[in-house]
């Protein structure tokens, strides 16, 4: 491939911009680079179209009021998902609870304050190392420490703290990150006017790192619907046809309606399957969505 | 030289930064009313020594100062209550740090820290130190608006505003004019003469021709050492003790 100069000049000045043989090479090499990475992409996206294209066709018609609202029936094979909903939520929320305020002190705390001493290293390795670890072990944890030990019992709250647990490290890792983009310049002027670290962190870190705090917190969410193994044996029933009470109830969970009634229940038509794996997922995709819009409404106000 | 009251006495500092030394042995007083230029080529400690005189030692691990630096008759080392201490001490940083937050809310700040609430006594102290930094014209209409999306020239006078609004009794100037344009910076160095009056400066410059229009008294500082301190005017007309001052002013230098 060779340029054609374009210039209009005479042809001794045309030469100053005629192709040499590296530029020829480097651009090739430029385009076959974003060929590649833009395959890379459309590999990346061509799953998650599949899913969502499949889901909607072959369970979009089990999605009625009557699915999302009543209690399975038949021994559920026929029914709707009504208490695994109202089931997700309640542990979304909770774990919320639990995972947030932890998260976001600890990474204040790590961030903000904590000396970088081989104490801090190793509390920083333990956070990696927590975010590796398979989501069947900390359900065997969350089983010993929050259902035997502490006495929960199989309950949503058992289940919220493991799922908490699980979720941390990302709540953690998300909040310093962004605390840490915020400019030193701003602290030191906080400083220096006299404020105490505190102050400087509420008047000045914090509103400014808010936004990415959100993206920690909207991918705490996704893993917390969508878990199935840390609830298993910490609060989700296989079949509990009531809506809980109070946070001591077991529950029933969309990932742990649809491992169950495409498992273990005979005759559950695709339909349902399909329909709880599209409520599932669209579960998921509207909390993102909420939050990617208020994040954005609080990136547009960002000042600097 | 006219008899003066010292304000900040200065003596065998040392600053260095995990091992590594950034300024050793400076001891020098400066008085109240003055403008006291320091000068010097980059790296020379003159920003660590700024630095020392608002104990931004406690935020930095690795940073270690000894020696006493002694203001308003009291070591600062030993005040423990180093909010209150800086509260007395307004700093400007070489770029314009105007905080994320209205214009409003940024000279407001330090009150607020001190604990003034009511809106009227806010409101009068923000018009009066925007007006002290020639600002007040210019953003009177958009209070509201935010500091940190000002020009760099106005950005540096909210800076300044903001220093004020502390109510020092010394302002700390590093480089003040490094993002300001030349009209700006004639207009804060007018401010800054008037300010004189009212409380103590120290000025950090790497413009010779500035401390030479502004500083009272002028300290070279040169590889972290205090060259000599002097009357400005001597220091412009030849009479310095050292020859290397003479070669830093005339730009004869490495």
């Amino acid at each position: 491939m060779t340029y054609s100069d374009g210039g209009g000049g005479t042809p001794g000045q045309s030469l100053m911009f005629a192709a040499t043989k590296l530029n020829t090479r480097n651009h090739r090499l430029q385009w076959l680079v974003r060929a590649l990475f833009g395959l890379m992409t459309l590999i990346l996206i061509v799953p998650v179209g599949i899913i969502l294209g499949v889901l909607v066709v072959r369970g979009g018609p089990a999605i009625s009021l009557e699915f999302l609202f009543s209690f399975p029936r038949d021994a559920m094979t026929a029914g709707g998902i009504f208490p695994a909903l109202v089931g997700t939520m309640w542990l979304v929320a909770v774990s919320l609870m639990a995972s947030v305020p932890v998260g976001v002190a600890a990474a204040i705390y790590l961030s903000e304050y904590a000396a970088d001493n081989w104490l801090t290293r190793v509390i920083n390795l333990a956070i990696i190392n927590l975010a590796g670890v398979p989501s069947i072990v900390h359900a065997l944890f969350g089983f010993g420490a929050f259902v035997i030990f502490a006495g929960f019992g199989t309950s949503i709250l058992a289940a919220s703290l493991t799922l908490a647990v699980m979720t941390l490290p990302v709540v953690i890792v998300a909040t310093r990150e962004s605390l840490q983009t915020v400019p030193m310049a701003f602290r030191e002027a906080c400083w220096n006017m006299g404020a105490t670290r505190w102050q400087t962190i509420r008047i000045v870190v914090l509103p400014n790192a808010i936004s990415g705090i959100l993206t920690g917190v909207i991918l705490a969410v996704s893993r917390t619907a969508g878990e199935t193994a840390p609830i298993m044996f910490t609060g989700a029933a296989f079949f509990f046809p009531f809506l809980p009470h109070s946070v001591f109830d077991q529950t029933m969970a969309m990932a742990m309606h649809l491992f169950v009634i495409s498992t273990a229940v005979p005759g559950a038509s695709d339909e349902l399957k399909y329909g709880t794996a599209l409520t599932l997922i669209t579960l998921v995709l509207l909390m993102n969505a909420v939050s990617i819009g208020f994040r954005s409404y609080l990136r547009g106000k960002k000042k600097w | 030289m006219v008899a003066t009251d010292v304000k900040l006495a200065v003596r065998d500092l040392n600053i260095s930064y995990g091992g590594q030394r950034a300024l050793s042995g400076v001891s020098l007083d400066v008085h109240e009313h003055e403008i006291f230029g320091i000068i010097g080529p980059a790296g020379s400690g003159k920003t660590s020594f700024l630095r020392t005189l608002n104990r931004m030692e406690i935020h930095h691990k690795d940073m270690t100062v000894e020696g006493s630096i002694v203001f308003d008759g009291r070591d600062i080392s030993r005040v423990k209550n180093v909010y209150a201490l800086r509260r007395h001490i307004g700093v400007v940083f070489p770029l314009p740090v105007g905080l994320p937050m209205s214009i409003y809310d940024n000279v407001a700040l330090a009150p607020r820290l001190s604990g003034i609430k009511k809106k009227v006594a806010l409101d009068e102290i923000v018009e009066r130190c925007l007006t002290r930094a020639a600002l007040w014209d210019e953003v009177k209409e958009r209070l509201d608006g935010l500091g940190s999306l000002l020009s760099g020239g106005q950005q540096q006078r909210l800076t300044i505003a903001r220093a004020l609004s502390q109510e020092p009794k010394l302002l700390l100037l590093d480089e003040f004019s490094i993002a300001v344009d030349p009209v700006t910076t004639m207009r804060i160095e007018d401010v800054l003469k008037e300010l004189k009056q009212e409380l103590t400066i120290i000025l950090v410059t790497n413009l010779v021709q500035q401390a030479r229009r502004l500083a009272d008294r002028t300290a070279f500082f040169l590889n972290g050492e205090l060259i000599e301190v002097g009357e400005t005017e001597a220091f412009f007309t030849g009479e310095v003790k050292d020859q290397r001052t003479l070669d830093y002013l005339e730009g004869r230098f490495g």
